[in-house]
């Protein structure tokens, strides 16, 4: 398989054609919270309506479990898993929060101090990962 | 005939739309956001235009994975606000101008590109929220007080369209629009950015020198801005930097040369860095100079 360009930026997937492929019925589910009458029934029983998407075993644990690094590391994408963050009633900054390991505070923190610099950030041989 | 006036560059982040819907834009951490703003109600006011081209992208609203338009035009006659998780925007319902979108549908396919046409679509932030800066508040009740022809980008799944191509694409608008016969001034928006990541451990991720770059380039070199390659945008404004490419849609729609009579940049809203710009076409630049001269 030929390398892709981008899988030397450290901290970020790119969701392309194969992480889609991997993660479409997880998707599929976490954009169907978009609409009331779903995340009612996905509140009332999230086992039950979890059965109406094949998803694989290890997909459907991280979403009852709400491993958000973990839904993108299984094909998610964030404008999808997102969706899932909004029926908790978490905001796409506090699910940042979380996904970077830094807490809900000092992330916005750093946003208000000028976000996460690009320094350091470009390479994962920066991050001390190959 | 048509023709083009101007083109709008303008960051879309759903948090202000929220802010303006919840009216806490006199908050001091909004202030700053919507100061950049004030100067572009009076100019949209001053050079009120017909129809806005708005080339935004929709966050998976209108089109879940099933389906993945690369370029998707709004043939409807009107356009909804839609419930993105949160309930629906209280905003006023787009409306089309009908016969121009067929008419740029037409002429796009001629010119060889492969478009997708909707004739039923709801329209998320990423289209609302140009508008509500650009116009103010606006309840539902309200009209817009122009007619809107959204153009949906795929930039959600990688690979979105080349900046090059979204380049040439606003060629070909343009060249559609000019060959209207009805007499309308039309403005083009190109929306999304600026640097911004929403996802995984690099989150936050604020690239001002990029931004301003980038912004710096879309008058002096706009044609070589183009064609810089989707791993820039990924890696040096973050992995949904590269909204980015939808801003050479309204570029390449523009005169090659433009007067730039507005920029605003700011960091942060929400995750993101707000971008904006106004570039009137020279032609129609040096056109009103004249007219407010005399």
């Amino acid at each position: 398989m030929t390398k892709k360009d981008y899988e030397d930026i450290p901290g970020t997937f790119v969701f392309d054609a194969d992480r889609s492929r991997e993660g479409y019925h997880l998707n599929q589910f976490c954009i169907s919270l978009r609409l009331q009458k779903n995340r009612d029934a996905f509140n009332a029983g999230e086992e039950a309506y979890l059965d109406k998407f094949p998803m694989t075993p290890e997909q459907r644990e991280a979403v009852l479990k709400r491993e958000w690094n973990r839904l993108l590391e299984l094909g998610g994408n964030i404008y999808y898993t997102s969706k899932l963050a909004a029926n908790d009633g978490i905001n796409f900054q506090n699910l940042a929060g979380l996904m970077t390991g830094m807490g809900v505070e000092a992330y916005r923190d750093m946003m208000l101090h000028g976000g996460r610099p690009i320094e350091g950030n470009r390479y994962k041989s920066e991050w001390g990962e190959e | 005939m048509a023709r083009i006036t101007a083109g709008v560059g303008c960051s879309h982040v759903p948090a202000i739309g929220v802010a303006m819907d919840t009216h806490i834009t006199d908050q001091p951490y909004w202030v700053p956001v919507f100061k950049g703003f004030e100067f572009s109600r009076e100019w949209m006011k001053a050079n009120k235009p017909d129809v806005i081209f708005l080339v935004y992208n929709d966050h998976c609203t209108a089109f879940d994975a099933s389906c993945i338009p690369t370029f998707a035009l709004g043939a409807a006659a009107t356009f909804t606000p839609a419930d993105e998780g949160y309930g629906p925007r209280p905003v006023p319902v787009v409306r089309n101008h009908q016969k121009l979108a067929s008419h740029i549908a037409q002429s796009l396919i001629l010119d060889e590109f492969d478009i997708t046409i909707m004739n039923e679509m709801e329209v998320d932030h990423g289209l609302t929220v140009p508008l509500s800066v650009m116009y103010g508040d606006r309840t539902p009740d309200d009209d817009w007080g122009v007619q809107v022809i959204p153009l949906a980008v795929n930039v959600v799944q990688y690979p979105a369209p080349t900046g090059n191509r979204c380049y040439n694409l606003g060629k070909a608008v343009r060249k559609a629009i000019e060959s209207f016969p009805e007499d309308l001034k039309v403005m083009v928006f190109g929306t999304g950015g600026m640097s911004h990541q929403l996802q995984y451990k690099r989150a936050g991720l604020i690239n001002p020198e990029f931004d301003i770059d980038f912004l710096d380039r879309l008058t002096s070199d706009p044609v070589g801005l183009s064609k810089m390659p989707h791993v820039d945008y990924l890696r040096l404004a973050g992995s949904e930097g590269v909204e980015m490419v939808m801003w050479h849609v309204m570029r390449g729609a523009l005169d090659d040369d433009v007067v730039e009579v507005h920029r605003h940049y700011h960091v942060p809203a929400s995750n993101t860095a707000v971008g904006h710009i106004i570039l009137e076409n020279k032609s129609y630049h040096d056109s009103h100079a004249k007219i407010a001269a005399e």
